[in-house]
């Protein structure tokens, strides 16, 4: 059946989708920071993975071992140095700020590795599984698992680790935990890190799937807005739910609609979304 | 006011005398920085008096820029086109701000940006009337020479320039600008007070909408060629901020002078560092943003009262 | 003479929970009304309904015989209705004249000009803050704070002032002032509420005392039957405030 096909493969994209947003909305949740350096983190983990592999042959799942701590480092620091100094400032300066800060890094990713997409193909192959009618592939069915694992070991670390819970308790009320003994500004520099670090870990994976580019860094953005607002902020099961409806809502859109306005779709929902239902499909409230 | 106005009028005599320099490099430089000194001004209304957040402003400018060329491959003559153009604007501007204006901080910031990918995404698909990804020309009148033109596009946006700064003059020493900053200030005092703050908000978008939007569809006559990727940029919204942020939101002539400023320094980097001017942007934008967040005059020059 | 404001079955609902409850509320012109109950009453939700901060759930509130159920908050400004917040809510970098003229425009007391800035002077005299008429609202102290908040609901010219909790926070002599000031303004002959929490301000200054618990309108009398009415001193008077009243008046 078409219908089954398409929501299964809605439902592969979602789990990627997830993890993509998961980090994004847990910064937007806790530091009130929307992060436009996210779909570029996401890319550079993708041109780490692609260059592991065609120069080195490491398979893109060790590189999201590598990247973790890399991007966790990268963002961690990032913060501490520089958005620390804008945590209370009004939304146009710190949106400004991690707009030109993406900016930078991604014409520097263009210098790097030119505009020219770059797919990863692994080799050999890993073929496709069919199940009852619906073929999946290989690939895409693995870097669904890892992504979903991965946004699933995020939940576990925040509701069961003490630096977990102590994020979740900045995102609730940031004075109470503060009185509560919890470092606050370590607790900004950690998320941050951890949100960088759900990027670039979901860049190996992504690259897997779709070709690379530094152009591409936008698009990713875009889907983590759409999920966010659909799911909720600062929430992983509502990044969840978020992404495995944006993916669903996408597959079939680009069967009715045609692929090229996915985008378009997208977008157009958020708008939809942000108009009627500000506080996404699960009802949880958000920062305004 | 009245010192504002002379200071505007005599540095209009001054602008307006460059054409006699009969360098073209010159007025091309001068064009541009005019048509940014009215994207910055336009989102002043918005951004400086009302204090929303908006990255509305490419949305603008890509829509003034295809309803201009559009109504010009109809046949209008291309001043009406200009005006028509304007209008579009303030009408998709009022619709839009009805919508969005009661969003706030990031959500209206985000739905603002996002506005303008759905818009460009439109207008690549209308392949028919808006040429879509292969662009979209514009008639070039057949007496024209390249000095003519320079010349005439460079008086255009002069005379735009002039009448947005009039209008931002106007409506700062008017009852709808003392509202819009009791807006900024406390939106729901403000509401307590007796303003109507929906409507007050809606006129300040509808204001940035419809000079953005000239000043697209100037663009779009001036360069005679556009395609939505050019026009609906995200970066014309980003640079109206930082404009701003530059000569100082909230003053009369900040957005004027941070236009100055930021063209100066975008093409003193495009002329030396062209790989990587989007990047030096980049760098640009943050430190701007840590180091002078008040914007270049902010210890020199004290705001000028504004007296209701 | 029609009353100025009337609640009729004002209920106010969050979700599951009635904040406001049924309430019938007639204040008549010239009245010096106390609301008073308990904290989480409903008080401060009243204010907003009347006001339009929160639509009304069910009821209706009429002013001076107009029905206002639906009026967004500015409507309600422009109708006469004034009303202060418990945590000040000034606009911080505009100067205090500046303040005072925004709602002595906003709420169509006077023309947006030169006349706004006399009339915000005036009004500034009147609350005694004429000497930090050039200073940035956010440089004042809160007791001078509280007084722009009277002089900008005084600018609004209006018929009804509601005044939530205007002694939050103030010593007392700071007090004093601010009742000497309340009873000028009555002499104007502008009707008041005011939620206030300390009894001494509600039982010298009121000519009726509207008691709120859970949501509901539990009594609404003179203050010197509210201090003996049994609900009340339940509530929240309590046994022993009771007891020393009566004995001060028996004694």
């Amino acid at each position: 059946m078409l219908s089954l096909q398409i929501f299964a493969n809605g439902l592969v994209l979602g789990g990627l989708y997830a993890c993509i947003a998961a980090g994004f909305s847990l910064v937007w949740g806790v530091l009130n920071i929307i992060n436009i350096l996210h779909g570029s983190f996401i890319v550079l983990g993708g041109y780490l993975a692609y260059y592991a592999y065609a120069k080195l042959g490491i398979h893109p799942f060790l590189s999201i071992l590598i990247a973790a701590p890399l991007f966790f480092a990268l963002g961690y620091a990032l913060q501490r140095a520089l958005i620390n100094r804008m945590i209370a400032a009004p939304v146009l300066l710190t949106l400004s700020l991690t707009f030109g800060l993406d900016l930078m890094l991604s014409n520097g990713m263009l210098f790097a590795f030119t505009a020219d997409f770059k797919k990863l193909t692994l080799d050999p192959p890993l073929g496709v599984l069919s199940l009852s009618g619906i073929v999946l592939p290989v690939d895409r069915l693995f870097a669904m698992l890892l992504a979903l694992g991965l946004t699933g070991l995020l939940y576990l670390v925040l509701s069961r680790s003490r630096i977990g819970r102590a994020i979740v308790a900045v995102r609730m009320d940031r004075e109470a935990a503060a009185l509560m003994g919890v470092n606050v500004k370590r607790i900004y520099a950690v998320t941050f890190g951890v949100g960088a670090l759900m990027a670039g870990a979901s860049g190996p994976l992504l690259a897997m799937i779709f070709p690379i580019s530094p152009l591409s860094g936008p698009a990713y953005l875009g889907k983590a807005f759409v999920i966010c607002v659909l799911g909720g902020l600062g929430s992983v099961p509502g990044a969840m739910i978020g992404g495995l409806a944006l993916g669903v809502v996408e597959s079939f859109g680009g069967l009715w609609f045609g692929p090229e306005h996915a985008v378009t779709l997208s977008f157009t929902l958020l708008i939809l979304m942000l108009l009627f239902r500000p506080t996404g499909l699960l009802g949880r409230a958000g920062y305004s | 006011m009245r010192s504002s106005a002379l200071l505007a009028a005599a540095l209009l005599a001054l602008v307006a005398l460059l054409p006699l320099s009969g360098d073209a490099y010159w007025l091309r430089l001068g064009t541009t920085m005019l048509m940014y000194g009215v994207l910055a001004m336009s989102w002043n209304f918005i951004g400086g008096m009302a204090g929303y957040p908006s990255f509305a402003s490419a949305a603008f400018f890509g829509l003034g820029a295809y309803a201009g060329a559009v109504a010009q491959k109809f046949g209008v003559p291309m001043g009406l086109a200009w005006v028509c153009a304007g209008g579009a604007a303030l009408a998709f501007a009022a619709l839009l701000g009805l919508a969005l204006l009661r969003l706030r901080g990031h959500y209206f910031a985000i739905a603002s940006l996002v506005v303008a990918e759905v818009l460009r995404e439109l207008v690549n698909s209308a392949t028919d009337l808006t040429g879509g990804g292969m662009g979209l020309n514009l008639p070039v009148p057949h007496d024209a020479t390249v000095a003519s033109q320079a010349q005439f596009f460079f008086y255009s946006m002069l005379g735009l320039a002039a009448i947005t700064f009039t209008a931002m003059l106007l409506t700062t020493h008017s009852k709808l600008g003392f509202g819009l900053r009791c807006i900024q200030q406390n939106e729901a005092a403000a509401d307590m007070l007796g303003v109507n703050t929906t409507l007050y908000k809606v006129a300040a978008f509808m204001l940035s909408g419809a000079f953005a939007g000239a000043a697209g569809a100037l663009y779009a006559s001036w360069v005679h060629y556009i395609e939505p990727p050019d026009v609906f940029d995200v970066l014309y919204s980003i640079k109206a901020i930082v404009m701003v942020l530059l000569g100082g939101a909230g003053s009369v002539f900040g957005p004027l002078f941070g236009a100055a400023i930021f063209l100066s320094l975008e093409e003193l980097v495009w002329r030396n560092y062209l790989q990587v001017h989007t990047g030096v942007l980049g760098l640009m934008i943050v430190l701007l943003v840590l180091f002078l967040p008040k914007g270049v005059f902010a210890r020199a020059v004290p705001r000028t009262r504004k007296k209701p | 003479m029609s009353a100025l404001l009337e609640l009729k079955g004002v209920t106010r609902r969050f979700g599951g929970l009635a904040a406001v409850s049924g309430v019938d509320v007639t204040v008549g012109r010239g009245e010096l009304i106390g609301l008073i109950g308990p904290n989480g009453a409903g008080k401060t939700t009243l204010v907003n309904v009347i006001t339009g901060v929160h639509p009304a759930t069910s009821g209706t509130v009429r002013f001076d015989g107009e029905d206002i159920t639906a009026f967004k908050p500015f409507q309600v400004a422009r109708r006469g209705i004034a009303r202060t917040f418990q945590i000040v809510q000034p606009f911080p970098e505009m100067t205090v004249t500046e303040n005072v003229a925004a709602a002595a425009v906003f709420a169509g007391a006077v023309r947006y000009g030169s006349e706004a800035n006399a009339e915000a002077l005036q009004h500034l005299r009147f609350v005694g803050l004429a000497e930090m008429a050039d200073k940035r609202a956010a440089s004042l102290t809160l007791a001078m704070r509280k007084r722009l908040e009277f002089a900008k609901g005084l600018a609004m010219r209006p018929k009804l002032l509601l005044l939530d909790e205007v002694n939050a926070g103030l010593n007392a002599t700071e007090v004093d002032h601010a009742l000497s000031l309340i009873r000028a303004i009555a002499a104007r002959g502008i009707t008041i509420l005011i939620i206030e929490h300390l009894m001494k301000v509600v039982l010298s200054l009121c000519t009726r005392i509207v008691v709120l618990h859970h949501g509901d309108l539990i009594a609404s009398d003179t203050p010197q039957r509210i201090v003996k009415d049994t609900r009340v001193i339940q509530a929240y008077l309590g046994r022993r405030y009771a007891d020393a009243e009566s004995a001060g008046a028996n004694g």
